[in-house]
């Protein structure tokens, strides 16, 4: 048999195919990244604590889930689709009414002089309360304290607060402040 | 100049590819190996719920997780959800020497910046996250998330 050298294979297309799959992993990795929602504990509460703080009843909103997902806004039955407006509405107080929180003057680098308001929103959850549901509360909470940072960052700088630079959101920051307490758990209906 | 003179009119030779596909290819298993090493492997089912305020963790290497849910193996660990810190279920009293490792995991300058991630199935009840929350506070671990996905507007 005659010597006849192998024709060699054509392996041009093997780089772009693996490259399509590294393209490939590179992007469902990436997605993959974790989400979620911060908030900040409150330090333990000391154990001779017999003083109470005394917050005038106008600047609390209490936001009570119970142990069938069904929400309370200051002792009425509410619906979740309304909170966002009523801590709106709460928090901002835009026409300064009687029963809605206090605002304090504070003087605020970049903003200057801007009247914070001095409510708190009260969340409390019974130890039954789905952990879906309470997400779904502290959802629409920020959901409110981001949108009235948004209209703020709009109306004085002219952008919007995912826009704005560092110092002009710590200044929004700080005259919209996250003002959700969460009371210690009670353990409600006996069982643990 | 005759000496610079082509030998032959054939055109360009082809480069040589056959090392590409070898070198994507590494490439290739490096980072599937990478993906697949980041998640500790998950004994408990977990779906998280769904939120549209999210942020995305910025640095995850200063991130511990603390997942809850119903164990993969109820034969072995029970119907009713558990906790899982690193690979192995835990209780809730191990949550502090669990925020102590992850302290002492990490240099001194990174410790004010270390948080806490909750990842909890969605039908979990508050009650053990609130246990997991009094836990954290005693240990002084007050940078909490609860881990979500994105749901659209």
């Amino acid at each position: 048999m005659a010597k006849r050298s192998t024709p060699g294979l054509n392996t041009s297309s093997m780089a772009d195919i693996s490259f399509l799959l590294l393209t490939f992993f590179l992007m469902t990795s990436s997605i993959n990244t974790d989400m979620g929602i911060s908030r900040k504990l409150p330090p333990p509460a000391p154990e001779d604590n017999n003083e109470k703080i005394d917050i005038h009843k106008r600047n609390i909103f209490v936001v009570k889930i119970n142990s069938h997902d069904a929400l309370l806004f200051d002792g009425e039955i509410g619906d979740i689709k309304d909170l966002k407006t009523r801590a709106k509405d709460f928090l901002g107080n835009p026409n300064n009414l009687e029963n809605l929180p206090e605002k304090k003057e504070v003087d605020i680098p970049m903003l200057g002089k801007y009247m914070v308001s001095k409510g708190v929103i009260s969340l409390q959850n019974d130890r039954g309360t789905s952990y879906d549901m309470y997400i779904q509360v502290q959802n629409e909470l920020t959901a409110a304290v981001n949108e009235m940072r948004d209209e703020l960052s709009y109306s004085r700088f002219g952008k919007h607060y995912a826009d704005a630079s560092t110092d002009q959101r710590d200044a929004i920051n700080k005259a919209i402040p996250v003002a959700i307490s969460e009371a210690e758990p009670t353990k409600i209906g006996g069982n643990k | 100049m005759a000496r610079f003179k082509k030998k032959n009119d054939k055109g360009t030779p082809g480069l040589n590819m056959g090392s590409m596909s070898d070198i994507i290819f590494m490439l290739l298993f490096f980072f599937m190996v990478i993906t697949t090493m980041r998640e500790s492997s998950l004994i408990v089912k977990i779906q998280v719920p769904q939120a549209t305020e999210v942020q995305k963790l910025e640095k995850k290497s200063l991130v511990s997780y603390i997942n809850v849910g119903v164990p993969l193996e109820p034969e072995k660990y029970g119907t009713e959800p558990r906790i899982q810190l690193n690979d192995a279920i835990a209780e809730v009293s191990d949550i502090a020497n669990f925020v102590e490792s992850e302290r002492a995991a990490h240099v001194e300058a990174d410790r004010p910046f270390l948080s806490t991630a909750i990842k909890a199935d969605k039908n979990v009840k508050m009650g053990t996250v609130s246990d997991i929350k009094q836990e954290l506070r005693k240990n002084g671990a007050f940078k909490l998330i609860y881990t979500t996905s994105r749901r659209a507007k």
